[in-house]
């Protein structure tokens, strides 16, 4: 019997905290909670291989080294370019701790470059600026354009001095609740393992998500192949909340038709956009802060040059990032990768040549709810005991309706940070929760029910028709009609996935199965992001609706929470309640650059 | 369409569409591929796939268009799919690159693209093998920082020219190329291997750091530094431009002087 099999094959590993995802701020919460509390950390890829990996330009905190700064100015900053839709306790923490941050990574011997006097070097970046709006300013810590790269490098190699225990290539596939006087608390997990197609419990008093983003349900993207929300999905299956999941982030300046990304530091180092005309049309959108404005903010101006006829090339459907003015060893010195991208995929020298880019999807901003402490919300007020959420999986929320650059590397350090510390308190004095009945139960189901179905649908297929929904739909620009026309088409998708079937029935390092299982995912939390877009009849950061293209702080000024709901007759949906948004000091007011 | 060749140079199967992108001048290319599945069969064997395919494309393109559209069985690992996470690297036209690097048109695809696993790692299924002897080296090496006494209130100071001595080495991402393409490695499997003696120089020549002096001696052992004889091909396998050879070289001098 195929299920006698399985279930013969099941452990079940015992931890007080477990951590899902192994990218910035898994490692960086497993710093704080390894040396703890008994803690394993689980992740499909090996660690290295995370996507914190592919982040560039730099990581942001007002350390002041250059030129006049404070925490003060990035809070707002923070806020304004999240277009208020902040929590702004919470940016407050995010810009306060963002110099222990870096000087914390800095310790741990990441190599950021250098000023002449020795201390660690700073640039400008996207709508970080002086004095609320007054100028750009340098604030973005860097290593050459591979920060991500080193702070991925980096945190492995401080979990490997600390023993850290990890499980590499365990893909987890289900999140443990049990109820407990009425309030259901975090049990633990249910993993797969690549390698040999077992199932693996892991039961844990905390249970920290740090499993990144979901961005391959667009096909131009900035994304890995992994980002499939595969913890988002996990929780909100078992009932639990999606914040803010219409807002996603297109990066202005991915490779065109690529999407890989080409940081905001080249234009933090000078670089210009310019249309096929030649010129800086930035300018006319962002007059001050020019092709260093916010993400959402270049990436329309972008759209609106291609739709108005100037983009370039012969189809007009893409524009340019010029670095030609630029001496060549600051090229080499600043942004040796990211040159040598141009290089390789489009054989295009930078030196002499301006690089086609086109927006590329690229961060989702919205995300599992959390508190200051990472604590997972179950509602608008109420936490899951023992469950916890950091980096681009979760919603604190300090990046609002969008996200600025160099505020990513800085989010899963700090909240990296504090869900570590966190989950590891809870687990001092927390019970072992029991485990719910037949615990893999559900997982066992789905993958056998995969392995074994026959249905003439392929995943390669739905895949590329979801990803082009996406991207024709529900990206920089949004109507009703185009959100409705995605709705309309992941309902036949979801029908369709139904009838999908793998060709590779074995055990034994699966891929087929797994994309199988992430497909499932994408569709599903494509759905959550659409809905939630349909929704919210105003325009907001990321969130950019054609029909109602003003920002509408009566109506629209609170988070979004998504929540599945399962009729009677099996039929799913998603409801969409509301919270609040948390203000401090900064009133609302219109955002310009 | 697949067909099973018993070796390279055999079969010449039909051509199976792909989605094209707009514009896109298709050509037919064959990718012979190295299939093993322990559970299947014990034997490795070759198998050609054919697909029509935009020569500017990557080698993970085309292996996941086989994988889509003709063998959902195909193994192998892959990630951000732009050479940075190091997780695709392998053998193809006999030569280690990440499959995500590697565009067809630089491969005389005129003829068979012929793609296999890394040598010298256990193959596990494919073309994915098994990496944790490759990660193993690398934890011998103390990859971290090390001080001693009390934390600075802020940064560490170093100057730009002692953080460019160690620049080319923070560029590895693991990816095994360079120790899979050593001979002394193939032979040796006790041999560190080229990565983690990169791993070691950027530590050895970090001003900050204090383990200097015991990295040297672990690359003192008989597996160590000593077993290279500078055959270069760690450095001409390296996705990331890293002079690997050259950094090897100066941690047997480092050896010999006793001076970092």
């Amino acid at each position: 019997m195929e299920y006698g099999q399985t279930r013969q094959l099941r452990q079940v590993h015992t931890y007080d905290t477990v951590i899902v995802g192994a990218g910035g701020a898994g490692m960086r919460a497993a710093i704080e909670a390894a040396p703890r509390c008994r803690t394993a950390v689980l992740s499909k890829l090996y660690p290295t291989r995370s996507h914190t990996g592919a982040a560039q330009g730099g990581m942001a905190a007002a350390l002041a080294n250059v030129e006049e700064d404070n925490w003060e100015w990035h809070t707002f900053d923070t806020i304004k370019g999240g277009d208020y839709l902040v929590d702004q306790d919470a940016a407050e923490i995010l810009a306060k701790e963002a110099i222990d941050s870096v000087l914390d990574l800095e310790k741990m011997g990441l190599p950021f470059n250098r000023t002449p006097d020795g201390t660690i070097d700073q640039r400008r970046f996207g709508g970080h600026s002086r004095d609320h709006g007054e100028a750009p300013v340098r604030r973005s810590c860097y290593a050459a354009d591979r920060t991500g790269h080193m702070i991925l490098q980096t945190l492995y190699q401080n979990c490997l001095k600390l023993g850290v225990e990890f499980f590499d290539e365990y893909y987890v596939l289900d999140q443990l609740l049990t109820e407990v006087g009425g309030v259901r608390h975090s049990a633990g997990v249910v993993a797969y393992r690549l390698a040999t197609g077992e199932l693996h419990v892991f039961r844990a008093k905390s249970v920290i998500y740090a499993s990144g983003g979901c961005g391959k349900f667009f096909k131009v993207t900035s994304n890995a192949h992994t980002l499939t929300g595969d913890g988002q999905a996990a929780v909100y299956r078992r009932g639990l909340p999606l914040e803010d999941m219409e807002f996603f982030q297109f990066h202005p300046t991915g490779i065109w038709r690529m999407g890989i990304l080409l940081t905001e530091g080249a234009r933090g180092e000078g670089g210009i956009l310019r249309n096929t005309h030649g010129e800086r049309f930035m300018e006319k959108y962002a007059p001050v802060m020019k092709d260093l404005a916010s993400r959402d903010v270049v990436s329309r101006a972008i759209y609106t040059e291609i739709r108005e006829g100037r983009g370039c090339g012969p189809e007009g459907d893409h524009v340019y990032l010029d670095l030609t003015h630029l001496p060549h060893e600051q090229l080499d010195a600043k942004l040796p990768d990211i040159t040598e991208f141009a290089r390789t995929y489009l054989g295009i020298e930078p030196y002499t040549d301006p690089i086609p880019i086109q927006p590329t999807a690229h961060y989702a901003m919205g995300g599992i709810p959390t508190t200051v402490h990472g604590e997972v919300l179950a509602d608008n007020t109420a936490v899951v005991p023992g469950l916890y959420a950091a980096g681009e999986v979760a919603c604190v929320s300090v990046h609002g309706a969008n996200r600025l650059g160099t505020n990513s590397l800085l989010d899963i350090n700090v909240f990296g940070r504090r869900a570590g510390l966190a989950a590891a308190a809870y687990a001092a004095t927390a019970a072992l929760p029991e485990l719910p009945e037949d615990p893999a139960g559900w997982v066992e189901r789905r993958i056998e029910g995969l392995r074994e179905a026959t249905g003439s649908e392929r995943v390669a297929v739905l895949r590329a028709e979801l990803q082009e929904t996406l991207d024709a739909n529900v990206m920089v620009f949004r109507t009703e009609q185009t959100i409705g026309a995605a709705l309309a088409k992941l309902a036949e998708l979801r029908g369709r996935y139904a009838e999908v079937s793998v060709q590779d029935k074995g055990r034994r390092f699966n891929t087929d199965l797994l994309e199988a299982v992430e497909l499932g995912n994408l569709l599903e939390l494509a759905e959550v992001m659409a809905a939630c877009a349909l929704a919210r009849r105003e325009s907001r950061g990321g969130h950019y609706r054609e029909d109602f293209p003003h920002r509408d702080d009566v109506h629209f000024m609170r988070h979004s929470m998504a929540y599945r709901e399962v009729a009677a007759d099996g039929t799913e949906s998603v409801r969409i309640d509301y919270k609040p948004v948390v203000q401090t000091r900064y009133q609302p007011m219109e955002r310009t650059y | 369409m697949a067909t099973a060749a018993p070796d390279p140079g055999a079969a010449q199967p039909d051509a199976v569409p792909v989605s094209p992108s707009p514009g896109a001048n298709l050509m037919a290319v064959t990718f012979r591929i190295r299939r093993f599945d322990p559970e299947a069969a014990a034997e490795a064997f070759w198998q050609d796939f054919r697909v029509e395919i935009d020569p500017k494309e990557r080698v993970l393109d085309a292996l996941h268009s086989i994988k889509g559209e003709q063998d959902g069985s195909l193994t192998f690992r892959r990630s951000c799919a732009h050479g940075i996470c190091g997780s695709d690297a392998m053998r193809i036209n006999g030569r280690n690159r990440l499959a995500c690097k590697a565009l067809v048109k630089d491969l005389s695809p005129q003829r068979p693209v012929v793609v296999e696993p890394l040598k010298g790692l256990t193959v596990l299924k494919d073309l994915v093998v098994d990496m944790e002897p490759f990660f193993q080296a690398y934890r011998d090496m103390l990859p971290f920082l090390v001080t001693s006494g009390n934390e600075p209130t802020r940064e560490r100071l170093q100057s730009p020219a002692q953080r460019a001595r160690f620049d080319d080495t923070t560029k590895c991402i693991l990816c095994a190329a360079c120790t899979s393409s050593c001979p002394v490695f193939w032979n040796d499997g006790q041999y560190f291997g080229p990565a983690a003696i990169v791993g070691a120089h950027r530590f050895i020549f970090d001003s900050r750091d204090e383990a200097g002096e015991r990295r040297l001696e672990i690359l003192n052992d008989n597996h160590g530094v000593w077993r290279c004889r500078t055959i270069f091909n760690c450095t001409d396998a390296c996705p990331r431009g890293i002079q690997v050879t050259k950094a090897i070289q100066e941690v047997k001098q480092a050896l010999v002087t006793r001076r970092l």
